[in-house]
């Protein structure tokens, strides 16, 4: 079956779509000469640099609060007697989500922890502020657990944090580890009541024979406090890893995703949850494939993507029957050939798939580039972005020490024009798909203060280094930056390198 | 702030009274602070309680407001909270003061969890109707408008429910404003309140005059009822059976018949499911003429369905569709325009299809008669009965009786006893569970004879299995059969084989023996228990397993009241003084339990 796309208002060459950007929007770190080359902020294109706002060391804000707020977790505890510059392998960000109005942000981390921070608010005196996060909201999402069943560990590891829309006062979220989907909600409260009529203020019990009228308690205002409380758990429908989830703009189901399965659920209902996607062969050594990442379109509450570890994505259609086992769409690129090597296979693995805002568009990452696909095209991706193209000739040591296998996010920005993604030695990269400029940026904390222009870095291939460019081989592949996100409406970023998270702002705003 | 609770409104009901009689209610109101759940929902639901000790003014002026706020709670203590406050007006003072009842029935409609916003909208209802015209444009009105205008979807899917109880009683400028505000719901940017408004379009609509259902309902229908969200479209299927009732023929085949017809050949599986389950009302509400035209060539197209969830929804409506046909012509129309699809879906692909058609087909033969049903349902009949998928077996045989009644069972006994074997000796032990279960209502249909013949030793074949909830159903399924042919029947027939097995090797099957005894002593009566059971029950006393041990003494506890005074002293007694000395501590448990219940000691 067919699907019919809504009809977008776009300028569109022959294959290559351009939106029509708002002035201003542009990133600025496009040098005015058009060539990829990164630029220095002084040959800017004047109209704003990045710059860092804050850098929020989880634990650290994590301990803080804990003593204001009496926030009864081990670890919490734990964190505060460590040495903030030493971060555990329980503190590395694992997830990055700002919900939809760009006013929160939250970060899951291999310890279990979501943290939420909030933006601080807009004040006339301190304009420089303004994108400021600070922390709002820390819980205990998920503990480690023991499956006796099975002898397996199951990990607290946040996989994927996503924001649901809001619906009230409260703020709600999903959060996945390996196999267990739980539904959050963030809540303030700054009203007590008080007065009861067996004791006393103090709590002292009152002799009941003293008692001649009867108190109502009243509720006076106090602190402002957030508290989170669980409120579903959505548990056991998953026997391999969940990698995904999406909450569909039906806003009544979200679908989870595992290396070979992709279930259904509703937010109401716990109990059971419908098989939508089943890959699974008959014989487990046939398989060829897995699923690395599902994602439902952002308008079209029938339409999702999967992707797979074969570099291909499939788009299912929920309206032609209830099981999507077959696709409607299938978008592959076709092997080139020349490139062919030992590690084509591992290297073509999609690590994330991520519709626009608009819905036109699919972004793929896999190891070495970034693609966008319109969903009118099929059989090759629009763009192709190469991250770090650098690492072709060091694939087989790459391969030696697991890096290969590193699952990298990518984000759109709010108008879908840039797109971002991680890389090693802490860069993250910047495409701008109107001018076709790019951009590696550092979020490091020895090359970044607060309100620092980032200087945009470059790798050298070949023998001869130029001043401020770094070589190939000495890059850090231990400090990787998988996960990032961009705010919805506004250029400021939040990228997570380890147990550290950046946020940058772009200077115009 | 301490005092600031006390009694400064003072002239409570029970202001006068004893301190005894307050510290009851005393201890409500703090439980409603207590940390513990259930405490909290205890002193909510004697909610009245406390607020007939404070009267109706410190009920309005101190309890309300502290309501209002305490919306934080667990979603228990909320939904006993929304149902508590749908009684309360009596409690605030009437009638005249029911508005006091809206901001804390108010916030409850906001909250997030749906069964508490339903509880909440539900006693909103419920209140609007002791509100008088007047304070019903006052106050109710008002909240209603606050609601469906509120930033979070929460609220304006709340209101929804709500215009159809304030819409009959206000005046005309405010029917015009609530159905301003209705169709903005209809078109709400969030997918939740267009499906919440969609969901209460027919309720709306019944309240509306018939001209306003006509110009402006209508569209509504048919604006939803093409929403680009298919969870949108298929509720309006359930609108299309309330506005079609309000509508004459024509109408309906103007106004209601291309939404419909639009509906049942969706692009989406689930709006053609949606048709599918709601087709007995859709019948219903559009009559039988357009059922003629309209429906009929739909439901066909339903059962052929590309996706298997729908034709198994169309398959288990097929009887109802049926009965439901205007009697004359009836026959016709099933023969021409029904059986034939039937027919395919016999053999459909997916099982959960051929199971549903198998559980409603046999109603059928009824509304055909016997000649037809023996040329053309027969085939259909013993064809499920063959067919791989044990459920289908298992629903032809479960409604046996329909058949029964027209045709007799003999022309299907041929067919149904392999199928019967077949299930009975299935792998899984679920299966051979079903088919248990109806054997009692087999065994009346059949006779006894052809029972003794073919069945008995099935049911006695099931004593021995292996799984301990068939050997229970197997025991529990003789009794019934006892009491469906007699104790004679039983004494020549089960009794007999059932004692053999007291000398069984296997330890499970000699406790079957006593487990049957239980469930047999009392259909068989004293006779055949004193002179036939009791005997082997004793003898097992002996047993030398622990486990046959103390079911002895179950047993002899058990059949004791249906034994005579003579035999208990004599026979039963020694045997359960000697098991109450067991070196085994369960069985000196029961043995002793038995003789206080049976009063032997």
């Amino acid at each position: 079956m067919l699907l019919s796309l809504p009809a977008l208002h776009l300028q569109t060459s022959e294959h290559h779509p351009l939106f029509q950007l708002p002035h201003g929007r542009l990133g600025p770190w496009c040098s005015p000469t058009g060539s990829p080359a990164p630029l220095s902020c002084e040959t800017g294109c004047g109209e704003g640099t990045w710059i860092l706002v804050c850098r929020l060391l989880v634990p650290t804000q994590v301990s803080l609060l804990s003593m204001e707020e009496d926030i009864d977790t081990r670890k919490i505890n734990n964190s505060f007697l460590r040495d903030h510059s030493y971060a555990t392998e329980a503190d590395i960000i694992s997830t990055v989500e700002f919900n939809h109005t760009g006013e929160l942000l939250a970060t899951g981390d291999k310890g279990g922890r979501v943290v939420i921070f909030q933006r601080e608010q807009e004040s006339k005196n301190q304009v420089h502020r303004r994108g400021e996060y600070n922390v709002y909201s820390t819980f205990q999402s998920h503990e480690p657990e023991f499956d006796y069943l099975k002898s397996l560990e199951i990990e607290e590891k946040i996989n994927k944090i996503r924001w649901l829309p809001q619906q009230n006062a409260a703020y709600f979220l999903l959060s996945t580890n390996d196999k267990t989907v739980k539904l959050w909600k963030v809540s303030e409260r700054d009203k007590r009541p008080e007065g009861y009529n067996l004791k006393d203020e103090e709590g002292r019990l009152r002799d009941p024979a003293t008692i001649t009228t009867l108190r109502v308690p009243v509720l006076r205002p106090m602190d402002l406090m957030v508290e989170a409380t669980p409120r579903r758990v959505f548990a056991n429908a998953h026997t391999y890893h969940i990698n995904s989830i999406s909450v569909n703009s039906d806003y009544e189901t979200y679908m989870s995703a595992d290396d070979l399965r992709i279930n259904l659920w509703n937010f109401e209902i716990t109990n059971q949850s419908f098989n939508i996607v089943d890959i699974k062969p008959a014989n487990m050594e046939e398989l060829t494939e897995v699923i690395t990442a599902a994602e439902f379109h952002p308008h079209h509450c029938n339409t999702f993507v999967y992707s797979s570890s074969k570099g291909t994505i499939r788009l299912c259609d929920m309206r032609a029957s209830a099981l999507c086992d077959r696709h409607t769409k299938f978008f592959e690129e076709p092997e080139d050939p020349s490139n062919r090597s030992f590690f084509s296979e591992i290297i073509s693995s999609i690590s994330d798939v991520k519709f626009s805002h608009s819905g036109r568009y699919i972004m793929t990452r896999d190891y070495l580039t970034v693609k966008v696909w319109d969903l009118n095209m099929e059989n090759r991706p629009i763009e192709t972005y190469q991250v770090h193209d650098y690492l072709r000739s060091k694939l087989c040591s790459l391969y030696e020490n697991d890096c290969i296998f590193d699952k990298f996010e990518c984000v759109w920005n709010g108008s879908d024009s840039v797109i971002m993604t991680g890389s090693y030695n802490n860069f993250f990269r910047m495409f701008d798909r109107n001018t076709k400029r790019d951009v590696t940026l550092e979020a490091s904390r020895e090359n970044s203060k607060p309100r620092a222009i980032l200087k945009p870095r470059k790798v050298c291939v070949g023998g001869k280094r130029r001043k401020d460019e770094i070589s190939v081989d000495s890059l850090d592949f231990s400090k990787k930056i998988l996960h990032t996100a961009w705010h919805p409406s506004e250029n400021i970023i939040a990228v997570a390198a380890t147990n550290n998270l950046y946020i940058f702002q772009d200077k115009v705003n | 702030m301490a005092g600031a609770a006390g009694p400064a409104a003072g002239s409570g009901a029970a202001g006068g009274d004893g301190d005894d009689s307050l510290y009851p209610i005393a201890v409500l109101i703090d439980e409603l602070r207590n940390e513990d759940v259930q405490l909290r929902l205890n002193s909510i639901k004697k909610l009245s309680t406390i607020a007939l000790a404070l009267g109706v003014e410190r009920t309005r002026t101190e309890l309300l407001p502290f309501l209002t706020d305490t919306i934080y709670d667990e979603d228990e203590v909320l939904l006993a909270l929304a149902e508590q406050l749908g009684n309360f007006t009596g409690l605030v003072g009437g009638p005249d003061f029911a508005h006091c009842l809206l901001p804390p029935l108010e916030s409850l409609a906001t909250v997030e969890e749906t069964v508490v916003r339903d509880k909440a909208v539900e006693s909103l209802r419920q209140i609007s109707q002791e509100h008088t015209p007047v304070a019903l444009e006052a106050h109710f009105v008002p909240l209603v408008k606050r609601l469906a205008s509120g930033d979070w979807f929460t609220s304006r899917t709340s209101a929804c429910g709500l215009f159809s109880v304030c819409y009959p009683r206000a005046s005309i400028a405010v029917k015009g404003e609530i159905k301003q505000y209705f169709r903005s719901l209809c078109s709400d940017d969030t997918p939740m309140v267009r499906r919440a408004a969609a969901s209460k379009l027919g309720e709306f609509a019944k309240v509306l005059e018939l001209d306003s259902v006509k110009s402006e309902i209508v569209p509504l229908f048919t604006n939803l009822a093409s929403d680009e969200q298919d969870s949108v479209r298929l509720l309006a299927v359930e609108a299309c059976v309330s506005i079609a009732q309000l509508l004459s023929q024509e109408d309906i085949e103007a106004l209601v018949m291309p939404t419909l017809r639009q509906a049942a050949e969706d692009k989406s599986w689930r709006v053609r499911y949606m048709v599918a389950d709601k087709f007995s009302e859709l019948q219903k509400a559009v009559g039988p003429k357009i059922t003629l035209n309209d429906l009929i060539p739909a439901f066909q197209n339903l059962l052929k369905d590309c996706e298997a969830e729908v034709r198994a929804a169309a398959a288990h409506k097929v009887k109802e569709l049926c009965e439901n046909l205007p009697i004359e012509g009836r026959e016709t129309i099933i023969m021409n325009q029904i059986l034939p699809y039937i027919k395919e879906l016999v053999s459909d692909t997916n099982q959960h299809v051929k199971s549903a058609l198998a559980s409603v087909i046999m109603g059928l033969a009824t509304i055909l008669g016997k000649e037809n049903t023996i040329e053309h349902l027969l085939p259909l009949f013993l064809a499920q009965l063959k067919d791989e998928c044990p459920e289908v077996r298992l629903n032809i045989i479960s409604n046996l009786d329909c058949v029964n009644e027209v045709i007799g069972i003999r022309q299907l006994s041929q067919s149904l006893l392999p199928a019967i074997v077949e299930l009975a000796e299935d792998a899984k032990w679920r299966v051979r569970l079903a088919i248990i279960e109806y054997m009692p209502l087999l065994a009346g249909q059949l006779g006894v004879e052809f029972f003794d013949e073919k069945l008995n030793s099935l049911c006695m074949a099931w004593l021995v299995d292996h799984v301990y909830a068939i050997r229970e159903a197997a025991t529990s399924n003789l009794m019934k059969l006892v009491q469906k042919f007699g104790t004679e029947w039983a004494q020549n027939t089960i009794v007999p084989k059932v004692l053999v097995m007291a000398n069984d090797p296997n330890y499970l099957h000699r406790m079957t023996t006593l487990f049957c005894i239980n469930a047999l002593s009392e259909a068989c009566g004293q006779e055949i228990t004193t002179k036939q059971m009791l005997p082997i029950v004793l003898k097992m006393a002996g047993d030398q397993v622990a486990n046959v041990r103390f079911n002895v003494a179950k047993s002899l506890q058990k059949i004791g009241p249906i034994l005579d005074t003579d035999a208990l002293q004599v026979e039963v007694k020694p045997v359960l003084q000697k098991l109450g000395q067991d070196e085994d501590m369960d069985v000196k448990y029961f043995a002793q339990e038995a003789i206080s219940v049976l009063a032997l000691a």
